[in-house]
């Protein structure tokens, strides 16, 4: 899908992030291409949720450049992210869980009619509209209460929520980490298509498996650096455990590594 | 339950517009077929007395001003919050307004007007206050508004040295406390205005939207880019200041301030927006239900008193109704987190 010519959606560019003495991100470079997974592993408190927060806007990186289209931009505010067409879908899904599908999609992006009165018709019949573009034929009514969807239906109407707002990079933060078997095919066939639509994604994940499963290319996190940069379809799940477990740190003249 | 779930793999082209129509949810409904069944059965028993003009009248001007707090105390409980401090507010803007108008000097209707304003902004400064501590400085609801409940009290009672105060113009007695507009009295016509701007801002509207968003999964809606905090502000304030209102047509009914007369007015709007299908936990209610929810004690009383039951039995009688409404709640939830 990619052409390799055009510069990344997303880039970061030494990207450093502390939390006091803590270092939880230092010096990290990545690049996300549009139309591809890439994957973002690493053990517990590797940085991956600093990492996918501070893309968010919930807490700005302290050093580094970030650039979008190739264009430096400053990320300090959720709705910076959000302007830029920059979505996460965190692991809590953060869905609201007395509100319908369309209600729940369209929540602080409501269309209204005159008056201030709700648009309902035209949201329900977009929210519609994605989800069949996205091929999530398994929720049924879009007018359910979301407190009724299984864990893989909730998980695909967080994932339609971040893509119906002409977003280009999707950060999915495990999104298959409370699911059963055949709901977490339903979940990656989904990424894998967010892929395909020329989205750039960012899949954060525990589980090798998946990641082998959708990820174009891996990127391994070790005590916030990056320590490992991978084409999916030419490593193994080996190569990728020992970066996870003991990939070498460029551990700069002076700098001390708290384990966070 | 069953209009919206289903097998629709071959839905109508919208379901919102349905929706629409549905504006009874579940347990709304019933409620408001036992308050059918009450009105029933007291005008069988009893035709000339309570279905009479008079009487009908007389409960709808009984529920008035109730009706306009218990409107805010949905918004509020919807939020997942709760505002103790409504009747005290409601006395403490009654009292202001009524200062407001005797120092302007007591008649006509730009004094009058006056204390309609000053009422309402007494109530708006208290709702903020309240909304403030709880948004901002995360003291839970329920300390905050006890706080203000005791306060806003204690302050009507500072200025008035705890005594009612009179001296409403008559304008105002006249037409907002009994006039009539096609044999309907204004304070009904105010209630009603406020509740029908309630159930449409509640239900078709963004704030109502967020209302119910900030209630459902606060962090949910922070999130989807909902200024939660200013929105629960908004909440309070918008409570405060139909507090405020209550407080001058309180006034107007009265022709006096009425400072021990409001201690239960808290109590009385929980229980209507409780019993009207409101969830104590958030996200869920509706305003209509809440008229429901207000009707029925006022029902009850009113009708046995006409049927010479003791008309302590109506507080026996809400009490029980009260506790089912929130039990048929809790088992609903349950039902659904089974899921």
């Amino acid at each position: 899908m990619a052409v390799a010519a055009d510069p990344p959606i997303l880039a970061l560019r030494g990207v450093s992030k502390r939390f006091g003495a803590v270092r939880a991100l230092t010096r990290v470079d990545l690049d996300l291409q549009a139309g591809e997974v890439v994957a973002l592993v690493g053990d517990n408190g590797a940085g991956k949720s600093t990492l996918i927060k501070s893309v968010a806007g919930i807490h700005p990186f302290d050093e580094g450049e970030v650039r979008f289209d190739g264009e430096p931009v400053r990320i300090t505010h959720p709705k910076d992210a959000a302007d830029l067409g920059i979505e996460v879908v965190y692991q809590d899904l953060a869905l609201a869980d007395n509100l319908d599908v369309v209600q729940n999609m369209y929540l602080g992006r409501e269309r209204h009619k005159a008056l201030g009165v709700l648009d309902e018709e035209s949201m329900e019949r977009s929210a519609r509209e994605t989800m069949t573009a996205l091929a999530v034929t398994t929720l049924g009514s879009v007018r359910q209460v979301v407190a009724g969807l299984s864990g893989g239906q909730r998980q695909s109407v967080a994932v339609a929520k971040a893509v119906m707002w002409n977003s280009r990079v999707v950060i999915l933060d495990e999104p298959t980490a409370a699911l059963g078997v055949a709901q977490t095919h339903q979940v990656l066939q989904l990424v894998r298509r967010l892929g395909d639509r020329g989205l750039a994604v960012l899949l954060v994940s525990h589980n090798l498996h998946d990641v082998f499963e959708v990820a174009d290319r891996i990127a391994v996190l070790r005590l916030g650096q990056k320590v490992a940069d991978l084409r999916a379809d030419a490593t193994s799940q080996q190569e990728v455990v020992e970066a996870i477990t003991a990939g070498e740190l460029a551990d700069a003249a002076g700098t001390e590594v708290d384990a966070s | 339950m069953s209009a919206a779930t289903g097998s629709d793999r071959t839905q109508p082209v919208t379901e919102s517009r349905a929706r629409r129509l549905r504006f009874l949810t579940d347990s709304t409904a019933l409620i408001f077929l036992v308050l059918l069944a009450l009105v029933a059965v007291f005008a069988l028993v009893r035709p000339d007395a309570f279905a009479s003009v008079n009487n009908v009248r007389n409960i709808f001007i009984g529920a008035a001003t109730l009706l306009v707090i218990a409107v805010g105390m949905t918004f509020v409980i919807v939020s997942a919050g709760i505002d103790l401090s409504v009747g005290s507010v409601l006395v403490f803007s009654s009292v202001i307004s009524i200062k407001v108008m005797t120092a302007l000097g007591n008649q006509g209707w730009p004094v009058a007007i006056a204390g309609v304003a000053a009422g309402m902004a007494a109530g708006l400064a208290w709702g903020l206050l309240n909304g403030v501590l709880i948004a901002k400085a995360r003291i839970p609801a329920l300390i905050v508004t006890l706080g203000t409940l005791g306060a806003a009290l204690g302050l009507a009672q500072i200025i008035t040295g705890g005594v009612n105060l009179r001296g409403v113009p008559v304008e105002l007695t006249e037409a907002l406390g009994f006039g009539r507009v096609a044999g309907i009295p204004w304070l009904v016509v105010v209630a009603a205005v406020v509740t029908a701007i309630g159930i449409v801002v509640l239900r078709f509207t963004r704030f109502g939207r967020y209302t119910y968003a900030v209630g459902s999964n606060p962090e949910a809606a922070r999130r989807a880019g909902v200024k939660v905090e200013r929105h629960l502000i908004k909440v309070y304030a918008l409570t405060g200041m139909l507090s405020g209102l209550a407080g001058v047509m309180s006034l107007a009914r009265f022709s006096s301030t009425n400072i021990g007369g409001h201690l239960t007015d808290n109590l009385q709007a929980i229980a209507a927006v409780v019993i009207g299908g409101t969830s104590l936990f958030g996200g869920i209610g509706t305003v209509f239900g809440t008229v429901v929810g207000v009707f029925i004690p006022s029902v009850l009383q009113n009708g046995f008193v006409i049927l010479r039951v003791q008309p302590f039995w109506q507080e026996v009688a809400v009490g029980v109704v009260l506790i089912a409404a929130v039990y048929i709640d809790q088992i609903k939830r349950r039902a659904r987190e089974r899921l």
